[in-house]
């Protein structure tokens, strides 16, 4: 079982990454692209067998280790 | 004096610089202290130097926190021990939670390695009692991620509380919230800081003026 853990700067926090990466494609003459966020997904393979108690350890390994609460949110999916 | 050691990670590069400044304030070369270790006891200045602890995967300090030495440090800080982080270091103290905060990426993008200059908020406190307060001094730095952070009523507190060490004095180059270059811990006893005073402790370093930070902890 896959979990996916999506790791995001939160709102309000300055995201200089996305901000170069929106110049960039400006600069590549993509001038729709307004604001950009970037951030990292991680893919954990688990030995679990149940979606439920997999997110649930996934979210806590998020807690404690993957995402920096102060300064990044997360999500979680679950996939077979 | 106080018994120093400094602690060592995988892809740590400033503990010599660190043992050279301590050594020679001190009198006496500290321990170095590898990551795996869990006994502490006997210490009273745990010293986490700079560097790219763990290659900075994940988070700048990320793996490092975790490590079993920082669950010693832990408990050092509980009973009151000293503790200085600088640069990675300071990273490392703020992914464990022993100060609040963390440092984002550079405002500007770049990997900034050049000398800044620090303002001494304080000098009342272990880290600094050789500076004069409000004293200007110069530092050098290098990190791609020092641009300190905190949500606004950590930052009210820390200000409100004397918590702030030290701030970025002529330009605040990497973005920091209310440009804080450094913070202490409630009890004045953990210091984290970015740039390095260490790396100016001697004239044929190009300057002293990091060294009262060490005559400082040598005179406690």
């Amino acid at each position: 079982m896959k979990a996916i853990v999506t790791v995001m700067l939160k709102d309000g926090v300055l995201d200089p990454q996305g901000k170069a990466i929106g110049h960039a494609l400006n600069n590549l003459g993509f001038a729709q692209v307004g604001d950009v966020r970037a951030g990292k997904i991680i893919e954990l393979t688990l030995s679990e067998t149940d979606p439920v108690a997999a997110k649930v350890a996934a979210e806590d390994m998020a807690q404690k280790l993957l995402a920096n609460m102060v300064i990044e949110s997360f999500k979680v999916e679950i996939s077979a | 004096m106080l018994a120093t050691g400094i602690l060592l990670f995988p892809g740590i590069n400033r503990e010599r610089d660190m043992a050279i400044a301590v050594e020679q304030s001190f009198g006496r070369a500290p321990r170095v202290i590898w990551h795996k270790e869990t006994d502490l006891s006997g210490l009273d200045l745990i010293i986490i130097p700079g560097g790219f602890s763990f290659g900075d995967y994940l988070r700048c300090g990320a793996m490092a926190a975790q490590s079993p030495v920082m669950q010693a440090v832990k408990t050092h800080a509980a009973r009151g021990g000293y503790v200085l982080g600088v640069c990675n270091g300071f990273q490392i103290l703020t992914e464990s939670g022993l100060l609040p905060g963390a440092l984002l990426r550079n405002a500007g993008l770049r990997f900034l390695s050049m000398d800044t200059t620090l303002s001494v908020e304080r000098n009342d406190t272990i880290f600094t009692s050789h500076y004069q307060k409000g004293q200007v001094f110069r530092a050098p730095m290098a990190h791609g991620d020092g641009n300190y952070t905190a949500d606004p009523a950590t930052l009210d507190r820390l200000e409100g509380e004397g918590l702030v060490a030290f701030r970025y004095a002529d330009e605040n180059r990497n973005g920091s919230a209310r440009a804080i270059a450094g913070i202490y811990s409630p009890n004045h006893r953990i210091l984290g800081l970015m740039p390095h005073p260490e790396d100016l402790v001697d004239p044929l370093m190009g300057g002293t003026d990091g060294k009262p930070l060490f005559d400082s902890l040598a005179a406690a």
